[in-house]
């Protein structure tokens, strides 16, 4: 006991004394060794290589002998580790130790706030704040006690530092946890380069959107290759140099989901570049996709805690999958091993650090093997940031970065006694290197009378002494000395007895005061172990059944995703679409996702029997014009924002999917906002509920992208607009420059290779050629009229006009520039622009001959577009099959998918819905909702959802309630919010718990 | 079914013919001349039953007699309304009608919103523009009469049903100042949130919504010990205004959604003996059997809505007319759309119809259900001896898009137009392009 006082003080002399050489001494040198030996230690070596009584000598900071028979030099220090486990020390693979993080500003895209077009940072950097490769972290790394302590705790020795901020965040550095000298915590400088897809501290309005991230690293990529070549406009891009000059480090993408993986994943595949992907804690949601990646994983364990859900009104608006992933977020790690994903762990993001080793435990609880654990603690993170030659197992060498623990490292009831980096003792839980539990025989003289007590001291320091009455004692340890007081009698105000000393191995002495406060001496004598409480063993919790993950990951997910049936309508009346119309008492026959049959007296012995009668069957219906299943919709940032793309940024487990499935929707075409005149690239997507983001998409489908035109892009309703266009006149304007550049563009790629590619007026090229088609949100008359003359002009067609509610006065013109037209049955009157709307515009523009669509743009309406068809009987009287034909093979047209949905005809995909009444009725509902043959609605079945969502929700919440219960900490019920997003255009009824796309932090 | 529309269509444009006139020129009709006499007609008398081959008849106003063989007055004018189907006047029971024109971007047309927490004093009445070119739109959907609202912070104003053909805002006051809005906050905890309703990061939105009730308590405390008292040294309008909710001659309606600012408006309802109505009631299903129990009716405003909760069953909104209704608390659909502007009221209910009541349990929730919360019962609401003679004749269900096509409607007897701006534009482009 007595030596490891006095190691203390001279470890921290050594310390001072191994400034750098270079630097001058101011006093006497006292240069040092740093020689120790650890013996009689259970090494863990390595995840897999264990040492019993090894030996672990170390010097000048490196380990230089481990093993069972290192003889030890005599000059060696010799620390004996009996009972005591040495492990190497942790590596953390994504932190911000030493460098700051900058604040974020808050808030989203406002269509309100005046834009900020380029960076404001000063130097030849890159255009946009966001990307920064230039940035080193190692240069701003300074050591750091307080937050180094945190990490040294919880038994890390090594991080991988960033300045966590920007799209291309720069270069991190690997740095140790010793804090005395920057110098030699720095152990590499540049070793990975970070990516995320926040914007972090940039105030340049773009990208204000996920999928303008997106767009912005995939042009970034584009403009280092191109800047590699020199090209003399650019000049010195000291951002672009920087980009490719860390290309071949380690890259490193931050994002926190299990879609923002695969996002990442893809950008990465697309430019030649595996990433490290730090991931979040829902991985095992998708786990098999995220196997697919191929890719090395950084994961935390920062699990969510309970929610206080007492109060039913409260727990009302927690959603089920939020409940469901505080009980399953413990399995994720256990689900990468299983899935044999390569990950490391990193405690950074932890809200409460202090928690790591009980949610580590919950996730071994959980199923993760300690072995596992213990690589991606160690080996794993080390080899991600490159420095496996230098941390990460005790192997000659390598720096003498370990941890002492009293138990095996992940023992509910061990502790880290030592945490040692390069060679330097850090103290984390000193007083574990003795267990001082046991009984003692106490004797106190006083003046020559002496009196006897018996202590008993339990683990936690605890104690008992007893001599006439047994009495609390409190024993404080500090290294060698010990206090120990105690009452004199029962009761309150007695006196103390205190006494103090010094503890020399199984006998302590000293000196006190009596309750009277005279002098005393004492002394202590260990006697016996005191019988130890045999911990109550947990109640494990493995054995009960958990929730289960469901595809997608929401109340009305599925456990396993429906697949392809074949199907036999019988007897119903069948709404074709086509030439045939309305057929009555007619079979259709589906098989392999396709419509085989339609007929009558039809007969499959292995199909599936749906009975039709007095029911109506239509073609699912097509909304031309929608905003779900998107995480973001607008990149309002420019007026010309080609190159972002709808399609980077889906979310298939947007519950608005279903719902729209029950009102009988299969295929939907997600829009760009109209923020901004020349939007973003479209994705035209089927109701494929369970599928992945890619799965949703429609392949095959003719690219298309969202212009916008009027008030919302000229952004009436802000006060201050800096942006041009501010007048109908400067919208066109904006239509006539961009295609004016990309005529120019297209010659220059044509002409010289070097041209520097853009993405922006790559798509705009697209639609000169007739590649890709434009959906364009427009109302009044003369801008309908002005952008088909800009199509005329630069030879292309504006595909379809969407909202159009002045369609019907320019119909003649519209049918002679060959747009399809896409409107709702009877908004008005929600803005200036819209006071002619007409609820007759649909009925008159059919009747000139235009290609009429019904679309909702409205998550709520989208469900009821068959009534909303059913409204251009009443206003205008179109036949009811022409009205039906508006939501079904209209828009199948409008889209260049006519050949494949839309219609009820042999060979067309079996994307049908049978309604239980006249499909343009208010009394309809539909029954069943198949896309490709699978059924994906069933109202039956969607009754039992209804119960077993509620089932599941009780047991839940039940559950949290006994961890509230059970003492366990718990936060506010806190309501789970549906991100709504649409086009900034007018009002939605989206119900309560929900929130703006421009309003998320 | 082809047939029976192309004859519809027919009809219209015999409709048109005779009013292809501005706007401007669509004259609100006189007083009723004489007898009227409907007859052959389905009728849907509101209050749940049906009177087939019946007859209505009206003199001055007011419904004289009803029923099937019923004896027609001589000099009766005679509307032949075989095959029709024949309801009361449809009642938009809360809206912001003719006080807000263009939604969004015009602030000069909105009238909607005063500024400030408390403006109890403020009286919808006085805005209410008659010309305003979305209520000739909802006339021609069978809208007559609309209870007018204002909205505010907390303490909103008061409200009144105006009928909707009139000169200008004295002609068209229905029942004056029939109640006092105010507003709730929200009770849900929110990390982020939208509009007025997110919480600020540190505060405590429980108790910051607590603060908010406690203003409006103190208000109705402190007014009535004022109204005690005859002789003030300086007078209240605003305690002055809340006088007749007291007097039982006003009811509170009390915007709320959720279950906790229902109970709260409950509480609000027994502290201060006043009458209350919920408006929203999204949340209302979950508290149905204390509303009953309590005599608190409940307006709707949003039946064409998505569910408030992502695990709600997907058609929530669209059954909970008939949960209230079942569990037996007054319902009443209105239709607070901002983008269809109340038009298709009549397929609210056509969709409460469709999950759970039955249509003509739907008809009242916008006929005699509204009369009854908005107090107007007594002279409207349903097809019924004594009443005022709002009528409205359509071909078909007037629920279904299918059926809904008015053919006539009368306000207090009088012939009203059914001409609008709308129709009027078809007709320019019908003549543009030579549409039949």
């Amino acid at each position: 006991m007595k030596r490891i006082f006095l190691w203390l003080t001279l470890i921290s002399i050594g310390v001072t004394s191994s400034a750098q050489e270079s630097f001058p001494v101011n006093g006497v040198r006292d240069i040092r060794a740093g020689l120790y030996a650890f013996i009689n230690a259970t090494i863990v070596q390595t995840p897999t290589t264990k040492i019993e009584k090894g030996i672990l000598l170390i010097k000048q900071g490196k380990i230089i002998a481990v093993g069972t028979s290192v003889v030890v030099p005599k000059d060696a220090v010799v620390v004996d580790c009996k009972e005591k486990y040495i492990y190497p020390s942790f590596v953390d693979a994504y932190t911000d130790y030493g460098v700051g993080t900058p604040k974020r500003p808050s808030g989203g895209f406002n269509y309100g706030a005046p834009a900020q077009f380029v960076s404001n940072k000063a130097g030849a950097y890159n255009w946009n704040q966001a990307i920064k490769p230039e940035v080193n972290a190692f240069e701003a790394f300074a050591p750091d006690e307080t937050a180094a302590s945190g990490f040294r705790n919880n038994g890390f020795g090594t991080v991988f530092t960033h300045i966590k901020d920007g799209i291309a965040r720069g270069t991190g550095a690997v740095v140790t946890l010793s804090t005395e000298d920057a110098h030699q915590a720095l152990i590499r400088t540049k070793a990975a380069a970070v990516y995320s897809f926040e914007k972090g501290s940039s105030t340049q309005s773009y990208p204000s959107s996920l999928m303008g991230s997106i767009a912005l690293l995939r042009q970034t990529y584009l403009d280092a290759k191109w800047y590699q070549n020199k090209p003399a406009t650019e000049g010195t891009n000291l951002s672009l140099e920087a980009f490719n000059a860390t290309q071949s480090l380690p890259q490193i993408f931050a994002a926190d989901d299990k879609w923002s993986t695969l996002r990442a994943n893809r950008i990465g595949a697309e430019f030649g570049v595996q990433y490290i992907l730090k991931g979040g804690d829902n991985g095992y949601q998708r786990i098999d996709e995220l196997a697919k990646t191929k890719a090395s994983f950084i994961l935390g364990v920062d699990f969510p805690i309970a929610m206080d859900v007492e109060d039913p009104n409260d727990a009302r608006f927690v959603s089920l999958a939020d409940m469901k992933h505080w009980e399953l977020a413990p399995t994720n790690l256990a689900a990468f091993e299983k899935a044999n994903i390569p990950f490391s762990i990193s405690v950074s993001e932890m809200k409460e650090s202090k928690n790591f080793f009980t949610n580590l435990r919950k996730a071994i609880a959980a199923g993760l093997s300690e072995t596992k654990a213990l690589e991606a603690l160690t080996k794993t993170p080390a080899t991600q940031i490159g420095v496996y030659d230098q941390v990460g197992s005790l192997e000659t060498g390598k720096w003498a970065n370990f941890i002492i623990t009293t138990e095996p490292v992940f023992a509910s009831n061990a502790k880290i006694i030592e945490n040692w980096v390069q060679g330097k003792k850090y103290e984390v839980n000193e007083s574990e290197w003795s267990s001082f539990a046991g009984k003692y025989k106490v004797t106190i003289s006083n003046a020559g009378v002496t009196t006897d007590y018996s202590l008993e001291i339990k683990k936690d320091l605890s104690a008992n002494i007893i001599g006439v009455d047994t009495l609390m004692a409190k024993v404080t340890v500090n290294d060698a000395l010990v206090k120990l007081s105690f009452p004199s009698k029962k009761g309150k105000g007695a006196e103390q007895i205190r006494l103090g000393g010094i503890i020399m191995g199984n006998s302590w002495a000293g000196t006190g005061l009596d309750a009277a406060g005279n002098k005393t001496t004492w002394a202590a004598t260990y006697v016996s172990n005191v019988a130890q409480v045999a911990e109550k063993k947990k109640e494990n919790d493995s054995t009960k059944a958990l929730a289960k993950v469901t595809y997608p990951f929401v109340g009305f997910g599925n456990e396993t995703i429906p697949s392809q049936e074949t199907i036999l309508i019988k007897n119903a009346t069948v709404w074709t679409s086509e030439k045939d119309g309305v057929l009555n008492n007619t079979d259709v026959l589906i098989k392999a996702g396709k419509i085989l049959k339609v007929g009558k007296g039809l007969s499959e012995t292995s199909a599936k029997i749906i009975d039709g009668t007095g029911k109506h069957l239509s073609a699912g219906i097509i909304d031309e014009h929608s905003h779900i299943a998107a995480l973001s919709i607008n990149e309002g940032a420019q007026s010309v924002t080609s190159e972002v793309r709808i399609g980077d940024n889906m979310n298939p487990e947007d519950i608005n999917i279903y719902r729209q499935l029950s009102g009988g929707v299969t295929t939907s075409h997600i829009l760009h906002g109209s923020a901004n005149t020349i939007g973003g690239q479209t994705q035209l997507m089927k109701l494929r509920w369970g599928a992945t983001d890619e799965g949703l998409k429609f392949a095959g489908a003719d690219p298309f992208i969202k212009f916008a035109l009027g008030e919302n892009v000229k952004r009436t309703t802000s006060a201050n607009n800096n942006r041009f266009p501010d007048t109908r006149m400067g919208v066109e304007e904006v239509l006539n420059d961009a295609f004016d550049r990309a005529v120019d563009y297209q010659k220059a790629m044509k002409a010289n290779s070097n041209t520097r590619r853009d993405l922006e007026l790559d798509a705009l090229v697209e639609i000169m050629n007739k590649k890709r088609f434009i959906t364009c949100h427009s109302y009044v008359q003369p801008e309908i009229t002005y952008a088909m003359r800009i199509g005329d002009k630069y030879g292309f067609t504006f595909n379809t006009f969407t909202h159009i509610l002045e369609g019907y006065k320019v119909a003649d013109k519209m049918l002679a520039h060959g747009s399809s037209a896409s409107t709702f049955s009877d908004w008005f009157m929600y803005k200036q622009e819209v006071v002619d709307a007409i609820a007759y515009n649909a009925a008159i523009m059919q009747k000139v001959g235009l290609n009429v669509c019904i679309n909702s743009d409205d998550a709520e309406m989208a469900r009821r577009l068959n009534q909303e068809a059913g409204k251009i009987v009443k206003y205008g009287g179109v036949s009811e099959e022409e009205a039906l034909k508006m939501v079904t093979i209209n828009p199948a047209k409008a889209l260049h998918v006519a050949d494949k949905v839309g219609s009820i005809k042999v060979g067309k995909d079996a994307d049908l819905v049978l309604w239980s009444d006249n499909p343009l009725s208010i009394y309809a509902k539909s029954l069943y909702t198949i896309v490709d043959g699978v059924v994906y609605f069933d109202r039956t079945k969607d009754e039992e959802m209804h119960k077993a969502v509620a089932a599941e929700r009780a047991r839940l919440i039940q559950k949290m309630l006994g961890e509230k219960k059970a003492g366990a900490p718990t936060r506010p019920a806190t309501a789970s919010l549906q991100t709504i997003l649409n086009c900034g255009d007018h009002e939605h009824a989206d119900g309560m718990a929900t929130i703006y796309e421009n309003e998320k932090n | 079914m082809q047939k029976k529309y192309s004859s519809l269509f027919i009809l219209s444009l015999a409709l048109f013919a005779k009013a292809a006139i501005a706007q401007e020129t669509i004259y609100p009709a006189g007083p009723q001349q004489g007898t009227t006499a409907i007859t052959h007609a389905t009728v849907h008398v509101g209050n749940g039953t049906v009177i087939t081959d019946a007859t209505v008849v009206f003199e001055k106003g007011k419904i004289t007699a009803v029923g099937a063989g019923v004896a027609i007055p001589a000099n009766a004018t005679l509307v032949d309304a075989t095959g029709k189907q024949v309801y009361p006047g449809l009642i938009l029971s809360n809206s912001y009608l003719g006080l807000k024109e263009v939604a969004n971007g015009v602030r000069g047309s909105n009238d909607l919103v005063e500024i400030g927490e408390n403006n109890a004093s403020i009286r919808s009445l006085v805005s209410y523009n008659t010309d305003s070119k979305i209520i000739n739109v909802l006339r021609a959907n069978g809208i007559l009469l609309a209870h007018v609202a204002p909205e505010g912070e907390l303490i909103d104003g008061q409200s009144s049903v105006v009928q909707l053909d009139a000169w200008n805002y004295e002609d068209a006051a229905y029942k004056s100042d029939i109640g006092q809005f105010i507003e709730l906050p929200s009770f849900i905890v929110r990390t982020r949130g939208r509009g007025f309703m997110r919480s600020a990061a540190t505060a405590d939105p429980i108790k910051e919504a607590m603060a908010k009730v406690e203003t409006i308590k103190k208000f109705f405390t402190e007014a009535k010990a004022y109204l005690q008292e005859k002789n003030h040294v300086a007078n209240n309008l605003k305690f002055e205004a809340i006088r007749p909710l007291f007097e039982g001659k006003q009811k509170l309606f009390v915007r709320a959604n959720e279950v906790k600012q229902i109970l709260i408006a409950i509480e609000l309802g027994k502290q201060f003996d006043v009458k209350v109505v919920i408006v929203g009631g999204a949340e209302s299903f979950q508290i149905a059997p204390i509303l009953a129990s309590n005599n608190i009716p409940v307006i709707l405003d949003q039946q064409h809505a998505l569910p408030s909760t992502e695990d709600d069953d997907i058609d929530q909104p669209y059954k909970l007319p008939a949960q209230l209704s079942k569990a037996g608390v007054l319902v009443s659909i209105s239709d607070m759309s901002e983008n269809t502007k109340q038009r298709n009221l009549a397929f609210n209910a056509g969709t409460a119809a469709t999950y759970g009541l039955t249509k003509e349990e739907a008809l009242s929730t916008i006929t005699l259900n509204s009369a009854k919360i908005l107090g107007i019962d007594d002279i409207t609401g349903s097809i019924e001896t004594g009443k005022d003679a709002n009528v409205i004749i359509s071909e078909g269900d007037i629920l279904d898009m299918r059926g809904n096509q008015l053919i006539k409607a009368y306000i207090q007897g009088r012939d009203v137009s059914l001409d609008n701006k709308q129709k009027q534009l078809y007709e320019r482009y019908k003549h543009k392009y030579k549409i039949k």
